[in-house]
């Protein structure tokens, strides 16, 4: 028998120890959380599940803020993937493949994805105001009433417009991607099969630019699920409640009033609920991972 | 169905070309008969898959103009062209199925359903995928796969050749024979025209009965098999074509005697006095390597026994040299004889075969 070598388990420490402290402990301290109810003093009074089945029951208050934000937030993430795939498409099918615009436009399409979040949400804070903001301003010289600090269609209209034009780009680069690894021959091929442009787009390009475009859904889904900073700068989850989202909710709760088992229990339903969008996701891709295999006979 | 003529046809990819030195294909003149069965033979980079990309219509000539039968289509749009055209790599649409897929010509240029259907089948029928049709295209090997892109060409009625760019790269070798056998039955029963572009002189050989040679952007000879062996126009013809290649020595050549590294061959034409690079081309099938005596001395360098024959490398005062050896020959160390054929010795002018002028009967051995 080979010996075992037993000092091999130090090279794992500090990986296991990195991940105790920066998620298990944590998660560990939120699940804590979850099952009691904290008054000052540091007091805690075990409440079971208590916090669960009021987060989950719509009745309740707690539970009518959970699904209203999570409502708003599935709306949130639905409109600018609406959006935002079919533009970035759009976008990636018309940047050019060759010479020296290919770097120029790569870099123009890159910028908006290297501004830091709370930037961006400066930006167009600044940018929609009514009052000194040239997009907010010039709306309403047409004499459009736009003002996203009282009217919640407004505000709605901002943060998604506010999205599109920070995130479209990536959307656009993950296809052109995805675009430029087909070769020339498939559309030498449609040329000669006589293909329209939409056919072409149909039969060669749209399959080619599924996987990427699979990554790129979940990649904006996650994201704009889990969004808060740029909200939160712009209109602090307001006008009312209209733009509140889940992370807004949960900040509201745990640093807000201090209701740090309320908080716990909806991180850890939110956290849940992301967990199992990427599992149904990773599922999808790897089965269509090994549906190519299959196709190109690696199987 | 048609005849396909190339005019003076040139082509760069740099927009300003000045010299030839920038074209990636000089001046061709080429006339392909209706019906014929063509081989585009030449290494990479020898401007081959241009040409076939003019006649298809994805590359637009520089010069020159291209005309199917009388028609000058030059201009004119790949879509509007009758030319199917087979890829190195095969290109099928993914999410479609085999039938699909070879429908795919016909449904973008708007047939009648009914139509489609007959001709899909019997396109299927022809090219053995009948069972396969209601399979996705994607899920089949690389060999079907090709045989689907051959399809989609084939169910045009229409279609006025068929240009293939190299089609059995990246097919497994013992299904290569099966599918150019297959392009070759199609030939015969189709009457199409069929331009293959290649550079294996085993597949050019095979498939075409006019092979055309392409060197550095250029036609060097257009001939049958036979005669690109038997006869070579340009050295590169005769090196490029056999297996080994052609021995082309440096000599020179007065009347019926040339003199190869200080050593005298008798040939059997008589030459005008040349000047230029002036070489000698024999083919090691005919030359033959004997134990020392009568003949050339050579040293022989390394035997190589390739099955069907041996072919010794000997050198010639300093030239390096490619023979067959007869069954029975046996040599002492490394010294022997060659004895060449003066009726198959071939004389080259920078590079261009000189005609000489045939002897009388009996004028000389």
């Amino acid at each position: 028998m080979k010996p075992v070598n037993q000092k091999a388990w130090l090279l794992v420490l500090p990986v296991l120890l990195i991940v105790a402290f920066s998620a298990v402990i944590p998660l560990m301290t939120v699940v804590n959380y979850s099952v009691q109810d904290s008054f000052g003093n540091n007091q805690f009074f075990w409440n079971g599940l208590g916090w669960f089945s009021e987060l989950l029951d719509p009745k309740s208050d707690l539970g009518s803020r959970f699904y209203d934000s999570l409502w708003r937030n599935l709306a949130f993430s639905g409109i600018i993937l609406a959006i935002e795939i079919p533009l970035g498409i759009v976008v990636a099918l018309s940047m050019p493949r060759q010479g020296w615009t290919v770097s120029a436009t790569l870099v123009l399409m890159a910028l908006p994805l290297l501004i830091p979040w709370n930037v961006v949400g400066t930006i167009w804070q600044i940018f929609a105001r009514g009052d000194i903001g040239l997009f907010g301003a010039a709306v309403n010289a047409l004499g459009i009433d736009f003002n996203y600090v009282a009217n919640p269609l407004a505000a709605w209209f901002t943060i998604i417009v506010m999205d599109v034009w920070h995130w479209t780009s990536l959307v656009a680069l993950l296809c052109y991607a995805g675009l430029k690894s087909i070769p020339d021959a498939y559309y030498q091929a449609a040329r000669i099969d006589g293909a329209s442009r939409w056919a072409v787009f149909r039969t060669i390009q749209l399959p080619k630019m599924s996987r990427v475009l699979l990554i790129a859904v979940l990649l904006r889904f996650m994201d704009s699920f889990m969004i808060y900073t740029e909200p939160f700068v712009v209109t602090g989850g307001g006008p009312g409640n209209s733009t509140t989202f889940l992370s807004i909710e949960l900040v509201k709760l745990a640093l807000g009033q201090f209701d740090l088992g309320k908080a716990a229990a909806l991180s850890i339903v939110y956290n849940l609920i992301i967990l199992s969008v990427c599992w149904v996701f990773y599922t999808v891709m790897t089965a269509a991972d090994a549906r190519a295999d299959a196709d190109a006979g690696r199987v | 169905m048609a005849r396909i003529t190339l005019d003076k046809l040139a082509h760069s990819y740099k927009p300003d070309p000045q010299g030839p030195q920038d074209y990636a294909l000089r001046e061709v003149d080429h006339v392909w008969r209706q019906g014929g069965a063509y081989a585009l033979l030449g290494p990479s980079g020898c401007g081959k898959t241009t040409l076939l990309n003019i006649i298809s219509g994805l590359v637009v000539p520089t010069r020159g103009r291209i005309l199917f039968d009388d028609v000058d289509v030059s201009r004119q749009p790949t879509e509007a062209r009758n030319i199917a055209q087979v890829f190195q790599f095969p290109v099928v649409y993914d999410t479609m199925t085999v039938r699909e897929n070879l429908a795919f010509p016909l449904v973008n240029r708007g047939v009648e359903r009914k139509l489609i259907e007959a001709r899909v089948a019997e396109i299927a029928g022809l090219l053995d995928l009948t069972s396969a049709l209601d399979r996705k295209a994607s899920r089949l090997g690389a060999d079907a796969k090709q045989k689907i892109s051959l399809g989609r060409g084939l169910v045009r009625p229409d279609v006025a050749a068929i240009l293939f760019d190299e089609p059995l790269t990246v097919i497994d070798p013992h299904l290569k024979w099966q599918l150019r056998s297959m392009l070759k039955e199609l030939h015969r029963k189709l009457d199409l025209t069929m331009i293959y572009v290649t550079h294996d002189q085993t597949e050019a050989l095979t498939f075409a009965d006019t092979v055309v040679v392409m060197h550095e952007g250029g036609v060097v000879q257009t001939g049958t098999p036979e005669e690109l062996f038997q006869h070579p126009a340009h050295t590169f013809v005769g090196h490029f074509i056999g297996s080994p290649g052609m021995n082309i020595l440096p000599c020179a050549v007065e009347g019926t005697q040339a003199l190869v590294a200080g050593q005298p061959v008798a040939l059997a034409r008589r030459y005008p006095a040349l000047s230029g690079q002036i070489e000698l081309g024999i083919r090691p099938e005919y030359a033959a390597l004997r134990q020392r005596g009568e003949g050339l001395p050579a040293r022989i360098s390394r035997i190589d026994d390739i099955g069907r024959a041996r072919i010794a490398r000997v050198e010639l005062g300093g030239l390096k040299f490619s023979v067959m050896v007869p069954d029975e020959a046996e040599f002492d160390g490394d010294e022997a004889s060659l004895q060449l054929d003066p009726a198959q010795i071939h004389i080259y002018r920078d590079g261009h075969l000189v005609q000489g002028e045939a002897l009388a009967a009996g004028g000389q051995p």
